[in-house]
């Protein structure tokens, strides 16, 4: 399995995240932001957390009209994987490859804490190694991570099965508790809390493994 | 010549920011504020004869984030 992890001016989670993909025994390789192309031959690219270009305009905008996206957008147009969590996930929206967008939390402040979330499905490369319903504690930390997308919209997403987190207590005021959703073919994740962040029982938590692990059983062989 | 743009989030979608300051205008006593919402105001400076068209594809492509918040240009 061949990862790679953007790496924008602001970035502080993209460290984290390769070692959540060296976890599973993935080849990680950095990909700097202005570069043009990926790295060939690559399963998955993830798009980290942090405060890329320092939140300027809104976060994710800046980042997302990046060269890099640009190829990340081919990668996922040609049916490649992607994740994006935290940062990640709002360069996510600001490029559309995941629909909707995320705002300032409903209480206005940054929220840094463990949460509890609900797996809402087990189908896709991020979610099959869990069960749907099952409780996971993830760490959050975000100033913007209200989630907003017209009550259609949501009803799309529920009924494409496209919700693939929900928080159990709400902490940003996100619409219907959504914490993580997926693109049409499933193969695109944006999700703010950090599983990256819970991998490593010293650090609090092992939850996270669970989402390496359903990627494993899709490139356990790549 | 110059582009000022104003962003505004869209109507309808809740805008904590704005409703953050409506309450603080209340504690300081001053009733009778209904809604505040908060917006963005980016001044451009164009080379002559940029058209509006051009500020517009900004706005799609950069300034504002059509999911949520809309735009209007004024050319001076």
């Amino acid at each position: 399995m061949r990862a790679g992890v953007v790496v924008f001016p602001g970035s502080n989670c993209d460290r984290d995240l390769a070692m959540g993909f060296e976890s599973i025994g993935a080849k990680v390789t950095m990909v700097w932001h202005k570069d043009t192309s990926l790295p060939e031959g690559l399963d998955i690219i993830g798009i980290p957390g942090g405060f890329s270009f320092g939140d300027y305009l809104r976060c994710g905008a800046i980042a997302a009209q990046s060269p890099i996206c640009r190829a990340v957008s081919d990668f996922a147009g040609r049916g490649g994987h992607v994740i994006g969590i935290c940062n990640g996930f709002q360069v996510l929206t600001e490029t559309r490859l995941l629909p909707g967008s995320l705002m300032r939390n409903a209480g206005l402040k940054y929220i840094c804490k463990t949460v509890t979330l609900t797996a809402q499905t087990d189908d896709g490369p991020f979610t099959n190694a869990l069960k749907r319903g099952q409780k996971l504690n993830v760490p959050i930390a975000h100033h913007d991570g209200n989630y907003v997308v017209d009550d259609a919209l949501l009803t799309q997403l529920r009924d494409q099965d496209r919700i693939a987190f929900t928080y159990d207590d709400n902490p940003n005021g996100s619409v219907g508790d959504v914490a993580g959703v997926l693109s049409e073919n499933r193969r695109v994740l944006g999700m703010m809390p950090h599983p990256e962040r819970a991998i490593d029982a010293a650090h609090g938590g092992r939850d996270g493994t669970s989402l390496f692990q359903s990627m494993l059983t899709v490139f356990a062989d790549a | 010549m110059k582009a000022r743009v104003h962003v505004m989030l869209k109507e309808g979608v809740l805008d904590p920011q704005g409703e953050a300051v409506r309450h603080a205008l209340g504690t300081l006593g001053f009733e009778g504020v209904k809604g505040v919402r908060q917006g963005k105001v980016i001044d451009l400076e164009l080379d002559e004869g940029t058209g509006e068209n051009s500020v517009r594809e900004m706005c799609e492509k950069l300034l504002a984030n059509t999911v949520i918040e809309s735009y209007q240009i004024e050319v001076s």
